[in-house]
């Protein structure tokens, strides 16, 4: 219990906390001392001395900001002469401010404005002569997404402190002395500096000083913006809270929302990244391909076209040979509805999405080890982790706001941060140890951590004995995985080995995160049993900030895999071959369903080759970029007689649909995601749609009708009601309760539930956590002579899977404009490859021409691609083999040969752009 | 060397003090930053050499550290049995064979470059001369007596006797109760009693602790540190690791700026010799207690002087002052219990634990005990380093040891504490020198700079310098210390060229008042000072600026005019021969000499030269409202 006391302001008693912060009190009862400096969600700086207050027995004026307090403490907070002292000081700030509000963004959104009003300062009552023309100009204005202008800043160093403190980044930092002292990112200027464009700063300062450049070319002030809408961000599973700003239809301004799990904080491409909602490019009207081409057609005939087109198909060759896709970047509602009309309409379980290539392993992996396969822990619980083991995932470019829980552990909890990868991420700074294992060796290591601490004695054994079963047979197959053993396969010395077992098992409070450097293998579940097995060896598993963390990577994979958006199980993974379940469903949806499993979309690519799949209905996925072996793909996807595709934008895929529906964005559409801690999230309409752009669920609703089957949801609130009354983990999860602000966890299974925030409390899902005994199973396609290297693909920070969105804004192409390939210095060298080279990239699959970068982040031997750049599509290289368990291709392990094309560095840019095909 | 046990180190100290008996014959020449500047190194080349012309080689010849006589540097001492020990001054190259001549080979003592023993040795009981000595070195005991790249001689004077009565004759609690029996207060400025600051660290229950040395002198004029680390640096590693043992810290850092590379090296040196005798390191002289101290160079930021952004510059931070409470001895270095003390308070601690405390507190006054180093500067006859008991009065500084003003000037003032003290006038001259009365004079003690002024300074001037310094060198972090510091200078480059007016000053007022109670740190809380105080004792000065636009001492160039007064001119042409830029002319014994005011750069040269004060320094405004 914290300990209360009463304290004195002005005479007035308060009730507060010992060592709460005095300025904070003040302000919540009422007593409004001026401050610039302070924000609560930072440490305090007392720069401004504008919050000055005689606390009785300390000598002078004590900042009140940075006074803690204690036992009956009296306080003056008003008097004459704090009050001249406090208009002095304020003067002193306007003096040397450069006081344009005329023409500034900021303009009745500022504090020094808002104080410089409250104590009558306009320019004729000051005294004080103006500074701000003979202060040197520090301007910088090099960033793509703001601009810092000095001669409004008033070194309050909030913006300093929200790099570091909130963003556990600390690129910012003051620079020169006294009156000359400014804003300094990095060494010179923002453009060269490590600022990624997050933008914390921005929403961070109290004046003019740092201001975002303006989003869709509308300068704004606070009084002209229209609406201000609190949503969901579209980009990753994260599920960032957004405060976003609209004038005339369109997105001016966006600010990370003080609530859950982001308080203020985003990436730059949540704050800077979404103005890709109303480009030109976006689609408008329906579409039909009519001898190669695509013409323009009205809502009626492209919905009876399709349908008609689809009765035939199905009538010809069966229910069988249809197939849907569903997108991990749609609505739960969205995704409800197309596993219904998938098994409704189509009469097969043909219904699977993008999950497929991301965490298929983890879900088939972790249901069975605990019982369910989702992400164990929520977000916030990582900063409060002793020990943090991140494995296979780049978090920093992939979750980059978890990536700053991470931090903030490390910075300011001495978390220790075990980073375990092939690639030199940017964690690996924050690192405690670095293991820098071979591609594809995950197993290995794993069981060789699990040897150390089974050797060591330090297992959790009441924890096994209790909780867990089939612990000898691990315990047997482990046995020969010493740290010798691990080394020779691996790579990673033995030493650093045992030291990680050690730091791992020894925590209190340890948490695993991973992502799809353990998903993307043809042993990808392998890869999750083996993480679960170390978490249960180690008791680390079903308490706070401890547990197994998938990182989901799109903004709704959560919700489409927990909507049903899968071959094998119904919402809420109810099995469909599990009569008590299909009766269930086939009574609420009146019609009778399939108990067999469906395809996965990796089969279907096959089976469409095969002649078995006549029409794919796709739903937002864009295969063509993101699916492995895209001349397989593109052969499967010309292979069926009739190809639908929904979506905001044309992609490469949709260049080969018969159809495509113009969908509404997420700006769009109201609704809800559940991000990647299992928490369901409310999506808001901010904008009219684009065009006649629709919903998705509408799209379907409509086919649906047409091709037989009643659906007559009105809104996304009847759909959500129908997902509420069929999955027991969204049971409670409801309309009402969602518009109210809870922002709940499943599995939540009545109205008043409070939500789940970490899985597994006493007992596991499904009982008894399994052990696996699992052996190594090497990559299916490892370096060879005449493709000596390994490749790996993934993400950046600035580009969102296929780059459909973030290749159209503004902002974040000036970050990263096309594709490249990250090759290791000492190879490059041997290759005579210089960064800004133009090399050939082809595995056995295929080729691509692309930009160079030498680094050390990869190791010797390995490159890397990322995958969002059509022009040269590392998916043209990559391998289609499959996890057997999970169907999950294994994106992070091929073999490929590099060549140098061409070395003039000025051509290089060009040529990047030109795929070979 | 070898590692020390406590019996070996009685044994080596008792051989070293016997060895010292036995044979005293020695030159010692001083050879800190400025003796060197002033030719030492030249000195020392001339006894090598003749003492090799003249085959001597039974004395030594020593390199020590300042001896306090800045005003006749190049000194030397030269100790011979049988012959008092003789301080020469104002040695060049040939009065030092002079001296090897005579006083060495002839025994014959050069009187004319004698000087006087600043103040008797406090550690051998062996007096010299006169009683009525004002200064008392108890801070400088060593200083310009050993040599201090040689620990042994450090150690024969009861060097680490100190440390090693702490370890092994005393514990924390004992050496916190010698200290408070002591009265010593911080000589860093502030005058906090340091066995206070000591014992809250002590509290602290930390398994990490820090000692730091805050070495960063930065006063303008100001050079205590930097001798006492020049002449005895192992006095102070003494007592940071005495500090160590008394709060259970293990690690200490001496923070000290890169400008005193000398101070540096010799740290350098101490430190190795210290570590390689087990006096520093691990289990120091066989005990459990452990001890390590490193330096660390600022790189030239005053701020970095103020404890908390020192400490931040320690953790390689930007050096700016973060706000206290907590107090370092509480949170201070990463967090942890730090002790900072400045060089001098340190140098004074070996001393208070082998004398006792009580012994300490017989000197000075009834608040401030002890002594206080002073490096009295400007313009005085006898500058130097001084070390005098608290309570000394200002009078007896300026005028006894400082011997009175330079060319028979009138004494003006006194600036103490550097640009954060304030200036003291003529008729507070007997005001006994401690914390309090400083205070209530409006300075302060400060880390002991100490300029006399003298009717050629301007005050106006004098306070514009000080807040140029501090206006610099503000770290930006506070508004009144980054932006109030700029606008009362401002103000004062105003009043200096002529065109300030009476509401500036109370505009002066009113930010300075602003800035110093509502600064964060002591930078800016200290900083409008010396402005402050120059307006509370010569406001007959500032005022002169304003109406009359005229500075009495021809220091604001934009005020004053200088001319020849054509009535008064002998014809005699100095005026014009001195004259940097040619713009006087006239014809010797002919015609008055005349200024061509355009030209003239204002450097004053011809009102000093005329032998008849035939040039007049008033200016424009003044001689316009004349006419």
């Amino acid at each position: 219990m914290p300990d209360t006391t009463t304290i004195y302001i002005d005479g007035k008693e308060i009730k507060a906390q010992k060592g709460e912060n005095l300025l904070n009190v003040a302000l919540k009862n009422g007593i409004s001392i001026p401050n610039l400096c302070y924000h609560k969600n930072l440490s305090p700086t007392g720069a401004c001395r504008m919050c000055i207050v005689k606390v009785e027995g300390m000598r002078g004026y004590m900042a009140s900001c940075t006074v803690n307090i204690n036992d009956g403490m009296k306080i003056t907070a008003f008097d004459d002469e704090l009050e001249q002292v406090r208009k002095t000081t304020l003067e002193m700030l306007l003096s040397n401010h450069n006081d344009d509000c005329i023409n500034c963004t900021r303009d009745g959104d500022c504090e020094l404005q808002d104080l410089a009003f409250r104590y009558d300062l306009g320019k004729s009552q000051r005294t004080l002569k103006s500074l701000v023309e003979n202060t040197e100009c520090y301007n910088d204005l090099s960033s793509p997404v703001l601009d810092y202008d000095a001669s409004k800043c008033i070194q309050c160093e909030r913006c300093v402190k929200a790099c570091y403190e909130m963003q556990g980044k600390g690129v910012l930092s003051l620079a020169g002395r006294g009156i000359n002292t400014h804003i300094n990112a990095g060494w010179q200027e923002w453009k060269t500096s490590e600022c990624d464009g997050c933008g914390q700063c921005v929403q961070s300062c109290p004046t003019g000083a740092i201001v975002q450049k303006p989003i869709s070319g509308i300068r704004v002030r606070k009084k002209d913006i229209e609406k201000k809408v609190t949503t969901t961000c579209p980009y990753c599973g994260v599920g960032c809270q957004l405060e976003i700003s609209i004038i005339g239809n369109k997105i001016v301004k966006v600010e990370g929302a003080d609530e859950i799990p982001n308080f203020t904080k985003t990436c730059v491409k949540g704050r800077f990244g979404l103005d890709f909602v109303d480009r030109p490019e976006r689609l408008k009207k329906p579409l039909i391909k009519l001898n190669g081409e695509f013409i323009e057609v009205e809502w009626e005939e492209a919905l009876n076209y399709t349908a008609q087109k689809l009765t035939e198909i199905k009538n010809k060759y069966g229910s069988q040979a249809l197939m849907g896709v569903s997108s991990a970047r749609c609505l739960n509602e969205e995704n409800y509805v197309i596993q219904k009309f998938v098994r409704t309409v189509f009469e097969n379980n043909n219904i699977d999405h993008c999950a497929r290539l991301c965490h298929a392993s983890t879900v088939a992996g972790l249901a069975n080890s605990f019982g369910s396969g989702a992400m164990t822990n929520s977000i916030e619980e990582l900063e409060q982790s002793d020990v943090i083991l991140i494995t296979g995932s780049n978090t920093t470019e992939t979750h980059p706001v978890i990536a700053t829980h991470i931090k903030r552990a490390v910075l300011f909890n001495n978390a220790k941060v075990i980073v375990i990868e092939p690639r030199k991420i940017d964690l690996v700074k924050y690192s405690t140890l670095w293991l820098q294992e071979k591609n594809g060796t995950d197993v290995v290591w794993i069981n060789g951590m699990i040897n150390v601490i089974l050797n060591e004695n330090i297992q959790n054994q009441k924890f096994i004995d209790e909780r867990t079963e089939n612990f000898n047979e691990l315990k047997k197959t482990v046995e020969k995985y010493t740290p010798e053993y691990v080394e020779e396969i691996t790579g990673i010395p033995t030493e650093q080995l045992i030291q990680a077992a050690r730091i791992y098992a020894g925590a209190q409070k340890a948490s695993i995160i991973y992502s799809m450097g353990i998903t993307q293998h043809s042993h990808g579940t392998d890869n999750v049993k083996s993480l679960a097995n170390l978490a249960m060896v180690t008791g680390n598993i079903g308490k706070k900030s401890s547990g197994v963390n998938p990182l989901r990577g799109q903004n709704n994979v959560q919700g489409a895999c927990d909507t049903g958006a899968l071959p094998n199980v119904y919402p809420g993974y109810q099995k469909v071959d599990d009569p008590n379940a299909q009766e269930k469903f086939e009574k609420a949806w009146g019609v009778p369903l399939s108990n067999k499993f469906g395809l996965t979309i990796t089969e279907m690519m096959d089976k469409a080759i095969d002649g078995e799949i006549k029409a794919i209905y796709l739903v937002g996925e864009n295969p063509m970029v993101s699916d492995p072996n895209i001349s397989h793909v593109r052969e499967a996807l010309e292979s069926v007689e009739f190809l639908v595709c929904q979506d905001i934008f044309p992609t490469e895929t949709t260049e080969l649909a018969d159809v495509i529906f113009p969908s509404a964005s997420f700006a769009e559409k109201d609704g809800t995601y559940t991000n990647t801690e299992r928490r369901v999230l409310p999506v808001n309409k901010i904008i009219e749609p684009i065009g006649e752009s629709k919903p998705d669920w509408w799209i379907i609703q409509e086919i649906a009708k047409r091709m037989g089957y009643e659906m007559n949801y009105s809104s996304h609130k009847d759909i959500l009601a129908e997902i509420n009354s069929l999955t027991p983990s969204y049971a409670g999860i409801t309309y009402d309760r969602i518009m109210q602000g809870e922002k709940l966890q499943w599995p939540c299974p009545s109205i008043d539930h409070p939500g789940t925030k970490y899985l597994h409390k006493d007992k596991f899902t499904k009982g008894k956590g399994t052990f696996f005994a699992i052996d190594y199973i090497p990559s299916k396609e490892i370096p060879s002579k005449d493709y000596p290297f390994v490749l790996s693909t993934g993400r950046v920070l600035y580009h969102y899977h296929t780059g459909t969105m973030t290749r159209k804004t503004k902002a974040l192409p000036q970050y990263v404009e096309g594709p490249y390939v990250e090759i290791n210095d000492t190879n490059a060298q041997n290759l005579g490859i210089e960064s800004g080279d133009t090399v050939k990239v082809s595995s056995r699959r295929g080729k691509i021409i692309l930009q160079a970068v030498v680094t050390d982040k990869v190791a010797i031997g390995s490159v890397f691609i990322p995958f969002h750049f059509a022009e040269a599509a590392a998916n043209m290289l990559t391998n289609n083999v499959l996890d057997p368990v999970a169907k999950i291709p294994e994106f992070k392990v091929c073999a490929c040969q590099i060549e140098k094309v061409i070395s003039n560095p000025e051509k290089a840019k060009i040529c990047a752009c030109q795929m070979e095909k | 060397m070898t590692e020390l046990t406590l019996d070996k180190f009685e044994k080596l100290k008792n051989e070293l003090k016997s060895r010292q008996e036995n044979n005293n014959n020695e030159v010692i020449i001083s050879a800190g930053t400025c003796s060197i500047a002033a030719g030492a190194k030249d000195v020392i080349k001339v006894f090598i050499e003749e003492f090799e012309r003249n085959g001597i080689n039974n004395i030594k010849i020593k390199q020590a550290g300042c001896m306090g006589l800045c005003h006749v540097e190049p000194t030397l001492e030269i100790a011979l049995s049988g012959m008092p020990s003789i301080i020469y001054g104002n040695v060049t190259a040939d009065i030092a064979k002079k001296i090897v001549e005579e006083h060495i080979i002839n025994k014959k003592v050069l009187t004319d470059y004698t000087q006087d023993r600043p103040a008797n040795d406090i550690i051998s009981e062996k007096q010299d001369n006169k009683s009525e000595q004002k200064q008392f070195r108890i801070v400088l005991r060593n200083c310009g007596i050993i040599d201090p790249e040689n620990i042994d001689e450090y150690i024969t004077r009861d060097g680490y006797s100190a440390l090693k009565k702490a370890i092994f004759e005393m514990n924390p609690d004992t050496v916190i109760e010698e200290l408070k029996k002591s009265g010593l207060r911080g000589r860093g400025g502030a005058g906090f009693p340091t066995w206070m600051k000591w014992n809250f660290s002590k509290e602290v229950e930390s398994e990490i602790k820090y000692i730091v040395c805050n070495a960063d002198e930065g006063d303008p004029g100001a050079y205590m540190d930097r001798s006492t680390l020049e002449g005895d640096p192992h006095s102070v590693l003494e007592a940071m690791a005495i500090a160590g043992y008394t709060i259970g810290a293990k690690q200490g850092f001496i923070y000290i700026r890169a400008e005193y590379p000398l101070a540096i090296k010799r740290l350098e040196i101490a430190i190795q010799q210290a570590t390689q005798y087990g006096l520093l390191g691990n289990n120091i002289l066989g005990s459990d207690f452990s001890f390590d101290i490193e330096i660390r160079l600022g790189a030239g930021a005053f701020v970095c002087g103020e404890e908390t952004a020192l400490l931040a510059s320690i953790e390689g931070e930007r050096g700016m002052p973060r706000p206290r409470p907590p107090f370092p001895a509480i949170k201070g270095l990463w967090g942890q219990p730090t002790i900072i003390n400045n060089v001098e308070t340190y140098a004074n601690i070996p001393v208070v634990i082998l004398k006792g405390g009580e012994w300490f507190s017989k000197i000075g006054t009834e608040t401030s005990k002890g002594t206080k180093v002073f490096a009295l500067t400007g313009k005085i006859n006898n500058s130097g380093l001084i070390e005098v008991p608290m309570g000394t009065t200002l009078r007896e500084i300026v005028f006894d040891i400082g011997q009175g003003i330079r060319d028979g000037k009138q004494f003006k003032a006194v600036q103490t504490g550097g640009p954060s003290g304030g200036v003291i006038r003529a008729n507070y001259l007997d005001t006994p020198i401690d914390y309090e009365s400083l205070k209530e004079l409006g300075s302060m003690m400060g880390s002991g700079g100490m300029i006399v002024m003298d009717e050629d300074d301007c005050m106006v001037d004098v306070s514009k310098f000080y807040l140029q310094f501090t206006v610099d060198e503000s770290c930006g972090k506070c508004t009144p210390c980054r932006i109030g510091g700029r606008q009362i200078l401002d103000i004062l480059e105003k009043i200096c060229s002529g065109t300030g007016t009476k509401d500036d000053i109370e505009k002066i007022k009113l930010i300075g008042q602003a800035e110093k109670s509502a600064s964060l740190c002591g930078l800016g809380q200290t900083a409008p000072n010396p402005v402050l105080s120059t307006l509370h004792y010569f406001n007959d000065e500032y005022m002169e600026h304003i109406e009359q636009k005229k500075c009495r001492s021809g220091k604001c160039k934009k005020l004053v005019t200088y001319s020849v007064i054509a009535e008064q001119c002998i014809k005699c042409g100095l005026c014009a021969r001195n004259c940097p830029v040619d713009c006087i002319s006239g014809e010797i014994k002919k015609s008055p000499f005349v200024i061509d005011q355009p030209r003239c750069v204002k450097c004053g040269n011809c009102y000093s030269a005329c032998p008849v004060s035939a040039v007049s320094n008033k200016s424009e405004a003044v001689l316009l409202a004349n006419h």
